[in-house]
């Protein structure tokens, strides 16, 4: 491998993000996937680096799931898009961050179009209107929520409390990185690093200490995609995808896996479970899994966040082990425990995967 | 082994490290014109059998060259040996000799 | 008649032969050429297809022909200004030249393959070019080739595809593979060697019996279907990924060395000579010709020709006659 050669194509790869003044939107299914992401990457934003996020409560979904779905027409997908724009407008910002990586695919899908067809933007400018009564106004700069943690990775090792190192070994941890397929495959340009050697979660991971693998199925999807994973009888699909993934990563033992999409780390780190129990095998060391978590999730854990505060027991695989490396405290008891010690009830064990 | 009503399927990728070309390498010693086939797709567009059934020479060839054997006999066995393709093939291929050639040399392996 | 001089820029094959018949013909041949040698392309190429014949022989019997001819190396245009029939030429170095005609012969550049990011060229070690490769063959000095047990070529690199607004076919990619994978069979007998290509292209004299030959004799393994990815696994050894498109079948397999076999550009830098010509490209980059038939050699401008793979993709048959059909039209030109 020629790092040289990546960072050629990284420095071709950069975009414009502004410093300050975001309007943020979440995304439908994280915040019940991964709870604390979302809370986190606004604390870390707002009270660490001191920047000015806005939130509206009237935004909703972007109707990435419904369109990738074929339930709703590419209008129908715009006119929602329309509407959130609408509510940027109003709210007084033109900074659009969002949270989602199919909302910024759909968001720079729409906006690509638009440029392509204006007369479909004012198609869509009317349906708004005859809808909503409202008018748009097109973000001056469209931005995923990790390219904002991507641009300020420096000021947040800064202000690290651990690393992604082995504290016993004081070797660097081996992270695979996973990008989210509609971050960059459809507008390689839209992404930092582009579609085929992507540095968004790259550089996360090397400014926090750890040590990027490159394996063989890098590239490949996770295989959530949305009509395969719905349909019960299709998710082996899903999950054969994320299989050869494990398959082809396992020589490198990874430590962690990091990742900028709702679904991927939700799919890399249930199937680990699924796998266990269908074919008996174990990604991780000693019968574990191997953690999948979003980068707001490592970010957290690197700034030295309480790993039950970022939600980290409501993944498959049990996160202990990378605690324990990255030298992270933890109280065991209070893995189950809710806000106000309300016991949130202690998972069944799995037969073939230790999650303890 | 809990069922959850789906399981992983077999990747369609043929992975090229594995396939053992032993056989097919017995074959081509005997038989060097199997090299030249370009598959142009005659020997297949003149069979009589292939015109109720799925035997294509040239598909035999590669799928032995990529280790898909079982399904390469299932089409020899539906050959009928009339001589066709090997009346028509532009390379001069002795197609029969090679079908022949493919029945021995993998049958002895029970394949 | 007067001995009229004629500026060449460039001193590949299309200028040397060009200069050569010019001078035949009783005109004063004067080659530009911006690089400290002469040769282009095929100075740095050991054999040709498709006789596998040393590239250096036809050098030297091209060079022999130029002895007497006054070539600048080095040497770069700063204007050219046309008066009547006169063009003024100056150097960057000032030297200046009064010529009666202009000859491009500027060729090309080879595509830059680590614009297809998806082959990992300048990313995994032993990715190469076919450029690379034939360096290898002339000085047997390249530490990514060493002892490969499976080697693959990628055809139409930067070639036949909108991606890399390339759309056209680069001509000699084909048949530079098949020889070059004989070749490399030659010095690895054990190796096994395949060409992923979309459609062979063995148009030319003698490049089907190349084609039946690395077959038979070389026993190199043609797969239709383009190479779609190429990573690298923990052993450091390549994985690629393709379609064998006769089986409708996706493969994967695990290589050693995979060259890339890279197309004809339109040559950097020869824009800026066409502006002050006034010649136009097409929409590929290449130059335009003056007629599509009889007046290939031709440019809409009076007194400016054109030879070689400068107006598109060119094999070197093909080149050098170009180059003496371009010496009868500045000579009829001159003399009508």
């Amino acid at each position: 491998m020629i790092v040289e050669g990546k960072q050629k194509i990284w420095a071709d790869y950069q975009k414009d993000i502004p410093d300050d003044h975001y309007y943020y939107v979440r995304s439908c299914i994280r915040q019940s996937f991964f709870p604390a992401s979302e809370v986190t990457f606004l604390d870390i934003t707002r009270n660490k680096l001191g920047k000015d996020f806005y939130e509206n409560p009237y935004h909703t979904t972007c109707g990435g799931i419904a369109y990738h779905s074929d339930s709703i027409p590419q209008e129908t997908a715009m006119t929602i898009i329309a509407r959130q724009f609408a509510l940027m407008h109003e709210s007084g910002y033109e900074n659009y961050v969002c949270s989602c990586i199919t909302s910024f695919g759909c968001y720079t899908e729409t906006l690509e179009t638009w440029h392509e067809f204006p007369e479909l933007e004012a198609k869509i400018r009317q349906y708004l209107w005859d809808s909503c009564k409202k008018e748009f106004a097109k973000p001056k700069y469209l931005a995923h929520s990790s390219d904002i943690i991507y641009k300020f990775r420096h000021e947040i090792a800064k202000q690290a409390k651990f690393k992604l190192v082995n504290a016993k070994t004081g070797k660097p941890l081996k992270v695979v990185e996973h990008i989210g397929c509609h971050y960059a495959k459809m507008f390689p340009s839209k992404g930092f690093g582009g579609a085929e050697y992507p540095h968004v979660l790259a550089g996360m991971i090397e400014a926090w200490g750890g040590e990027v693998v490159d394996y063989p199925e890098r590239r490949q999807c996770c295989g959530f995609g949305f009509r395969q994973y719905f349909v019960q009888a299709n998710r082996g699909y899903s999950m054969s995808n994320t299989y050869k993934k494990f398959e082809s990563m396992e020589p490198y033992e990874p430590d962690l896996i990091i990742t900028n999409c709702p679904g991927c780390p939700y799919f890399l780190d249930r199937w680990q479970y699924v796998i266990a129990e269908q074919t008996g095998k174990t990604y991780g060391k000693n019968g574990y899994g191997i953690p999948a978590l979003t980068y707001e999730e490592v970010a957290g854990l690197v700034m030295g966040y309480d790993p039950w505060d970022l939600g980290l027991q409501m993944h498959q695989v049990a996160i202990e082990p990378l605690l324990d490396k990255m030298g992270i405290e933890y109280d065991p008891k209070a893995k189950y425990k809710g806000i106000n010690n309300k016991d949130l009830g202690t998972p069944e064990n799995p037969i073939n995967i230790k999650i303890k | 082994m809990i069922d959850f009503g789906f399981s992983i399927s077999k990747s369609s990728h043929i992975q090229m490290d594995d396939v053992d070309l032993k056989l097919f390498n017995k074959l081509e010693a005997l038989n060097p014109d199997i090299k030249t086939c370009m598959s142009c797709g005659l020997c297949t567009a003149t069979c009589t059998a292939g015109n109720f059934t799925d035997v294509s020479f040239r598909q035999i060839i590669l799928m032995l060259q990529r280790g898909k054997e079982k399904e390469a006999l299932q089409k020899v066995k539906k050959c009928m040996m009339c001589g066709k393709c090997m009346l028509v093939c532009s390379r001069g291929i002795n197609t029969r000799n090679i079908l022949l050639s493919i029945t021995r040399i993998y049958n002895e392996q029970n394949i | 008649m007067k001995e009229h001089a004629v500026l060449i820029i460039g001193a590949g094959p299309a200028g040397l032969e060009t200069a050569y018949q010019l001078k035949s013909l009783g005109l004063r041949p004067i080659i530009i050429e911006r690089n400290d040698k002469i040769g282009g392309h095929l100075a740095q190429w050991d054999r040709l297809f498709p006789s596998s014949e040393e590239a250096n022989k036809l050098l030297e019997r091209l060079k022999e022909q130029v002895k007497d001819v006054e070539i600048k190396l080095n040497s770069r245009i700063s204007s050219i200004e046309k008066e009547g029939e006169i063009f003024h030429v100056t150097l960057t170095n000032n030297k200046t030249y009064d010529v009666s005609a202009v000859v491009l012969c500027t060729g090309f550049d080879l595509f830059k393959a680590e614009k297809k990011q998806e082959y990992g060229y300048g990313i995994y070690n032993n990715v190469i070019t076919n450029a690379e490769l034939e360096h290898y063959f002339k000085t047997h000095n390249d530490e990514r080739i060493k002892e490969p047990k499976r080697i693959g070529f990628v055809h139409c690199v930067g070639s036949r595809d909108v991606k890399v607004n390339n759309t056209y076919c680069s001509k000699v990619c084909c048949a530079t593979a098949l020889k070059q994978a004989c070749e490399i069979k030659e010095e690895f007998p054990d190796a096994d060697v395949y060409c992923f290509y979309m459609d062979l292209r063995m148009f030319g004299k003698g490049y089907e019996d190349l084609y039946l030959k690395a077959q038979k004799e070389f026993d190199i393994k043609c797969v239709r279907g383009r190479v779609c990815e190429v990573s690298e696994n923990i052993e450091g050894r390549l994985v690629i990924k393709a379609e064998d498109t006769l089986l409708g079948t996706p493969m994967k397999m695990t290589l050693d060395l995979l060259v890339l076999m890279c197309g004809m550009e339109k040559a950097e830098g020869v824009e800026r000579i066409q502006n002050m010509l006034n010649i136009k490209s097409n929409h590929d980059g290449f130059i335009e010709n003056g007629d599509t038939f009889i007046g290939l050699n031709k440019t809409k401008e009076k007194g400016v020709f054109v030879a070689g793979a400068c107006t598109s993709p060119k094999t070197l048959p093909d080149t050098l006659a170009e180059a003496r059909s371009a010496a009868v039209e500045v000579y009829r030109y001159l003399n009508s």
